[in-house]
């Protein structure tokens, strides 16, 4: 295995390679942005804005409440309304653990989804304004298959975690330590709408694989 | 190196079949445009869009100037997160490396995301022999899968099938699910939901692509919509990544750019449903994930082009644009270029890998009209690629006998202009005469080729030269 390693390399360094710097693994360390257009600039007043409109162009559905503790109470909503039990898994998370679920007559098992679940609730790592985009990422309090296995993926988002570009993410992920090989969550997923096909003739069917409906919880409180 | 159930040397003949089935044609037809205008929309709505593409171009040959740097960064990445990484110097070695991950593991089925590498190294063949079961999860792929056949569109495997066709498909294979009516959609992706979702819960390995490979963390990247290729890993316990050594990036930052490309191009969606960064196996306090993580970085080929004039190419981020602005892609389809890779790219790149002896008849598969170019978001020069290849094909006097002496007769006519004048404003007149009654052409003796599947208008009656000479203006 290892002479394919080195025939690999070997080929790669007998090519001729015209723009070749001497150090060029300072750039991975530089961080550097490239251009970031105009829709990923937007300022704080819009932020929020531009991540509902986005969302929701992409077929999720966004409700703005006060504080964490409306969160059962509208998840019970949201339930009633698609005509759903009134059953959910929810991540291990301490904001969803300290909730009142049982005052909401909400079954609220804490633990990863089951392929039986019809619902889940997780709380979002950070989102991005630019395309609607939720980022969620794996650990202890945040199993990945949540945002998989059932048809109804609810993610509790706060809105001071709503940042312009993707490249704000990563600054985030950095500024938490979480950003280097061997501190990085397992998973890191992108969620932009639901789960999506064209394949059959091109028409657009949801909910192929993972969820066919997203809603998201956005909390005002800090 | 080889390109696996490589058919291209049959191009010529499976053109003409793709273009006498009348059913494929009409499949072809009715999706005509409808990527294009969606692509030409999310485009539109970015101003910086060629910004972002001329950025995006110098990320990827800044990469190709420092391949070996960046994979060795990748590589130190990814053990540092745990995983393991392989190196392939060809599609046997890559079959091999995998084969044998599947061994370790004990596996006796593979769930699959979507995999271009895994179509070039010819991988389901070759786990099925060895008796182990690998199953295709991305829609389109199963579509195809079921089928016998290979994808015919980067992007959109069974873009070749319609619904009557599927849904006789999933009622012969699906055995235990009641059958379906073609018009019943939302019935046909509930039974392949179903299916499939037993599927992955069972796999005890699964299989993606990546998309981009991150030096900087060792993150393997995927976008799909459906969101299959993230319970391909999730699900099962072992993780395997396909990816060609030329997906890497420097930065997440790098990956961000490529990003707003991508899906833009290839669906003109502004992202795709889902974006997905792993690394490593799962954590110790991890609910879920794969116990191990092996990324195989396959040459198969690749480093062949990167000290050569063809060397663009390796830019490609697989995006399928360029199929769609093809109008010989939309008449012949995916399959006729007996080659993973179909299109203008597939044309381009084949031959280039897998090497014009067998290929030969790719890199004439373009009316080098530029629309590729025109739409490609790594702009790659597909039609200078083309061309070069033919003077290659033509220097190593491979090209046929009838085309050679056809191009020298014509060489001797074009640098004689008074032979020129005299045949062209002969044939012209015969022509028209030839084609009054119609406007039009069907058959002409010597041109069956040509004539076959289309018509030739006939020409006005004089040549341009004369009128212009008898003083008309326009
Ligand atoms: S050649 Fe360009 S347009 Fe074609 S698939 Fe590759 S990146 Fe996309």
């Amino acid at each position: 295995m290892s002479d394919a390693r080195h025939a690999i390399l070997s080929r790669i360094r007998e090519a001729s390679l015209p723009g070749r710097e001497r150090d060029a693994t300072a750039r991975l360390r530089r961080h550097r942005r490239n251009l970031q257009p105009e829709c990923a600039r937007s300022s704080d007043a819009e932020l929020i804005d531009v991540f509902v409109r986005k969302a929701e162009a992409v077929q999720a559905s966004v409700v703005r409440v006060a504080g964490l503790e409306d969160v059962p109470p509208e998840v019970s909503r949201y339930l009633r309304h698609r005509n759903l039990p009134a059953h959910v898994a929810v991540a291990p998370h301490d904001d969803l653990e300290s909730m009142d679920w049982a005052a909401m007559t909400i079954t609220a098992e804490r633990r990863k989804p089951l392929d039986s679940d019809h619902c889940g609730v997780n709380r979002a790592f950070c989102a991005v304004a630019e395309s609607g985009t939720l980022i969620m990422t794996s650990g202890p309090d945040s199993p990945s298959t949540m945002n998989f296995l059932p048809e109804t993926h609810i993610a509790v988002l706060k809105e001071s975690d709503i940042v312009g570009a993707a490249e704000d993410v990563w600054d985030r992920l950095r500024a938490s330590g979480r950003a280097s090989a061997g501190s990085l969550p397992r998973t890191v997923n992108m969620i932009t709408g639901v789960s999506r096909t064209g394949d059959i003739e091109q028409t657009i069917q949801t909910g192929v694989h993972g969820p066919r409906h997203l809603h998201i919880v956005l909390v005002k409180e800090t | 190196m080889t390109l696996h159930r490589l058919r291209s040397e049959r191009f010529r003949d499976s053109a003409d079949e793709a273009l006498s089935d009348a059913e494929l044609q009409a499949n072809l037809a009715k999706l005509r445009g409808n990527f294009l205008a969606r692509r030409a929309r999310a485009r539109d709505s970015l101003p910086e869009f060629d910004a972002l593409v001329d950025e995006a171009v110098g990320i990827k040959n800044h990469v190709l100037d420092h391949l070996d740097t960046y994979l060795v960064a990748f590589e130190e990445a990814v053990e540092a997160s745990g995983g393991t990484v392989h190196w392939a110097r060809d599609d046997a070695e890559a079959r091999r490396v995998v084969l044998q991950i599947c061994r370790d593991a004990g596996a006796s089925t593979v769930t699959k995301g979507k995999t271009m590498v895994s179509e070039e190294i010819g991988l389901n063949d070759w786990l099925d022999e060895a008796g182990i079961e690998a199953v295709e999860t991305d829609l389109g792929e199963y579509i195809v899968q079921l089928a016998g056949e290979t994808p015919s569109h980067i992007i959109a495997p069974a873009i070749h099938k319609n619904r009557r066709q599927i849904s006789a498909l999933f009622n012969h294979h699906h055995k235990n699910l009641p059958d379906r009516e073609a018009d019943d959609l939302d019935g046909l992706l509930a039974d392949a939901r179903q299916m499939l979702r037993g599927r992955f819960l069972a796999a005890d390995v699964g299989i993606t692509g990546a998309n981009f490979l991150i030096a900087e963390t060792g993150q393997t990247v995927i976008v799909t919509n459906e969101g299959n290729g993230d319970l391909t890993q999730l699900l099962s316990g072992v993780h395997v990544v396909l990816a060609g050594i030329e997906k890497i990036v420097p930065t997440l930052e790098d990956a961000s750019t490529l990003l707003r490309l991508l899906a833009r191009s290839a669906t003109g969606q502004d992202m795709t449903s889902y974006t997905t960064f792993s690394a490593g196996p799962r954590r110790h306090d991890d609910h879920d994930g794969p116990d191990s993580f092996h990324v195989v970085l396959v040459d198969n080929g690749r480093t062949g082009l990167l000290g050569g004039p063809n060397r663009d190419l390796l830019r490609c981020i697989r995006c399928g644009c360029c199929l769609n602005a093809c109008p010989v892609y939309a008449k012949v389809g995916g399959h006729a270029y007996g080659s993973p890779y179909s299109g203008p790219v597939g044309a381009a790149l084949t031959p280039s890998l897998a090497g014009l002896a067998s290929t030969s008849h790719l890199p004439n598969a373009s009316s080098l009209c530029g629309r590729c170019e025109e739409v490609c978001p790594m702009r790659i020069p597909l039609p200078g690629i083309l061309r070069r290849l033919r003077n290659e094909e033509a220097e190593r006097g491979a090209s046929p006998p009838v085309m050679r002496t056809g191009l020298q007769l014509w060489s001797v006519i074009a640098a004689r202009p008074w032979i020129y004048r005299v045949l062209t404003s002969l044939t012209t007149r015969l022509l028209a005469a030839m084609g009054r009654r119609r406007g039009h052409l069907p058959r002409l003796p010597l041109t069956r080729a040509w004539t076959r599947t289309r018509d030739l208008a006939s020409p006005a009656g004089a040549t341009f030269q004369s009128r212009w000479k008898a003083g008309e203006r326009p």
